[in-house]
């Protein structure tokens, strides 16, 4: 880590995880032909090439699919997170399902974008993971705001240190949904970039940890309020 | 991509799930005490002991063998298996003798059966055991299978017919005719237990297969009407990207509800129901904004936060947050416009951003009446509000505000008072 941070010129290395070639092949030109800040060192077709992958490699950042025979990225991330935690990984899918996306950030991963992000946001998004912060979609901080909410008829909170947000946290939120970057959002509420980033980072520890009843196992009917 | 379907079951049949097998080869009679022991995970032998010294004990050892028989399937063809050795198989040919004598000699010592009758029905035993070896192995056409089946049955025949002689005596008293009867069907019923199964299994089988088909032509139709033809277009239109784009996107939202939208494919219990345009807000957002997408060729990023059912107000908050999207869309000179809704127990809110050229509100003519007509009249009129947020070069944010009056909350309200 600390070799990051002496030489910021340095290359961030990245990991292209999916089944369709065609996708990694995609991928690893646009990256290699927009941005002199990230580079490809390897991409892997299976959950299996992708664990052998990621330890030869040791990249810094793992583009990682959610839909993969055997398990997908959650597989992945389940064997990889104890033995490599220095690889950090981005999950990146066609799929905006709230199952998929809150399954693969409670499996560790720092972020969640979809395919159809620009080329310039995708590689703005693996130099932030890279950095240690959290890289959230409108979606996803929707889907957070979501699990958070407090409805007549949720479970009772158990842990309130991880079960709620605070309003600041949740004002960060709101305007991840709406859209905003992060430096609107520090101008907005009148913040530095540097705790909006912190405010996200926590919204992340407490999405991957809270044993909130609506994040461990996410209803598929959206609860009317 | 990857798009599955998740129906899969891949949480059952993986490694961690560990049913019994009867083994296929290396087995003495069926492979279920190899079985067993692999199962149990103990030395064969001890296996055998139990079924030897459960067989002394009255037959019970020799039932449970039969229903592990009929209902534990077999390990699969290509499995991998040890050849067990010469030794082991004698030791296992002398158990059973051991255990079938035991209990002969049990019974007879006991005096509960006639020696001669448990003779008898030991034949029949055997017979339908080398009956039942047999249907395990699902030979078709083989002479040798056949004369083995044959001389089964041949022996549980003779099993039975002797067992009758023997026990219940001269044939020409009246309850001889029952027990013959009985004991027939007995001794066809034991025959035939292979074949019932293999039947039901079949059935079981069959009728998977016939849903996966189902199922499998459903997606092919729908692929067919949707996608393909909209590759079919995106390829004619392949010179205007701006067309292509449009295209791309309709299908994309398109598939998605179809696939996990509240009454799409992966939902599998409810049926579609398009007849009655959306019943709640979410849904209604996504409509208009899907419209308007495929109206400008614009990508709208829409965010639902809660949701709650469809009234007359938010419905003209919809409306309103529509006539916002199609501004910017129209306006803006962007690409993208977000749009995020948040319930509220007490009120809807809704933000309408782009990052387009922005405008100053003071500038705008007076024939223009979108803004003023549309949003901010439709809203006013619904006791709403909204606030805009623009300049020139920062892009614009419209938002929109409605309090709720859900016919619950008025309920409530009305009961408290009275």
């Amino acid at each position: 880590m600390s070799e990051t941070t002496q030489d910021t010129t340095r290359k961030v290395r990245v990991f292209l995880v999916d089944d369709h070639a065609l996708f990694r092949a995609g991928v690893r030109t646009e990256l290699d032909s927009i941005t002199d800040e990230v580079e490809v060192v390897g991409e892997a077709g299976t959950v299996g090439e992708a664990v052998a992958g990621i330890a030869a490699k040791l990249p810094d950042v793992v583009l990682l699919d959610v839909h993969m025979p055997d398990g997908g990225g959650a597989e992945v991330l389940r064997q990889m997170r104890q033995t490599h935690p220095a690889v950090v990984f981005l999950a990146l899918s066609v799929s905006d399902q709230a199952e998929d996306v809150i399954t693969v950030i409670r499996a560790g991963a720092r972020g969640y974008v979809t395919k159809t992000i620009s080329s310039q946001e995708l590689v703005r998004a693996v130099c932030r993971v890279a950095e240690g912060d959290a890289v959230f979609s409108p979606r996803l901080a929707g889907f957070v705001l979501d699990a958070f909410a407090d409805r007549p008829g949720s479970a009772p909170i158990s842990d309130p240190e991880l079960d709620l947000l605070t309003p600041r946290e949740r004002d960060v939120l709101r305007l991840l949904a709406r859209g905003y970057a992060y430096k609107e959002i520090a101008s907005e509420l009148f913040i530095s970039v540097k705790t909006v980033e912190t405010h996200v980072s926590s919204v992340l520890r407490k999405t991957q940890l809270s044993n909130r009843y609506e994040l461990s196992r996410w209803a598929s009917d959206r609860r009317l309020v | 991509m990857g798009l599955q379907i998740r129906r899969d079951t891949n949480a059952l049949t993986g490694p961690e799930f560990n049913r019994m097998h009867r083994r296929r080869s290396g087995r003495t009679i069926a492979g279920i005490a190899g079985g067993l022991a692999d199962h149990l995970n103990v030395d064969v032998l001890w296996v055998r002991l139990a079924f030897a010294a459960l067989a002394a004990a009255g037959g019970v050892g020799v039932i449970v063998y039969g229903l592990l028989w009929a209902f534990v399937p077999q390990q699969d063809a290509d499995a991998e298996v040890a050849p067990i050795s010469t030794k082991e198989r004698q030791q296992a040919i002398g158990l059973i003798a051991l255990g079938i004598g035991v209990a002969l000699a049990g019974g007879t010592l006991a005096g509960s059966i006639n020696g001669w009758a448990s003779a008898a029905l030991v034949l029949a035993v055997v017979g339908a055991a080398i009956v039942w070896r047999e249907a395990d192995e699902r030979r078709k056409g083989e002479r040798g299978a056949l004369v083995r089946t044959l001389s089964g049955i041949a022996l549980v025949v003779s099993g039975v017919a002797a067992f009758l002689l023997q026990a219940v005596g001269a044939y020409d008293q009246p309850q001889f005719v029952i027990a013959a009867v009985v004991a027939v069907l007995l001794g066809v019923a034991a025959v035939t237990v292979p074949w019932w199964l293999r039947l039901v299994r079949d059935l079981g089988d069959e009728r998977r297969k016939r849903i996966r088909t189902e199922e499998r032509a459903e997606i092919a139709a729908h692929l067919h009407d949707s996608v393909l033809q909209t590759l079919a277009l995106i390829q004619k239109q392949a010179e205007t990207p701006r067309e292509v784009l449009r295209l791309a996107r309709g299908q994309e939202r398109q598939l998605r509800t179809w696939l996990y939208g509240p009454t799409g494919y992966s939902r599998g219990d409810a049926p579609p129901t398009h007849a009655s345009g959306p019943a709640t807000l979410s849904e209604a957002v996504e409509v208009a904004c899907g419209e308007v997408e495929d109206t400008f060729a614009i990508k709208v990023q829409q965010v639902v936060v809660g949701d709650c059912e469809l009234d007359e107000k938010l419905t003209s908050l919809v409306q309103a947050t529509r006539e916002a999207t199609v501004n910017a869309a129209k306006h803006a000179g962007v690409a993208e416009v977000s749009v995020y809704a948040e319930v509220e127990p007490d009120r809807v809110n809704i933000f309408v951003r782009d990052r387009g050229k922005g405008f100053d509100e003071s500038t705008v003519p007076a024939d223009r009446h979108g803004l003023a007509d549309s949003i901010k009249g439709r809203m006013d009129r619904n006791g709403g509000s909204v606030r805009i947020r623009t300049a020139i070069g920062e892009g614009t944010e419209v938002h929109l505000e409605m309090p709720r009056s859900t016919a619950s909350s008025r309920n409530a309200g009305r009961e408290a008072k009275a």
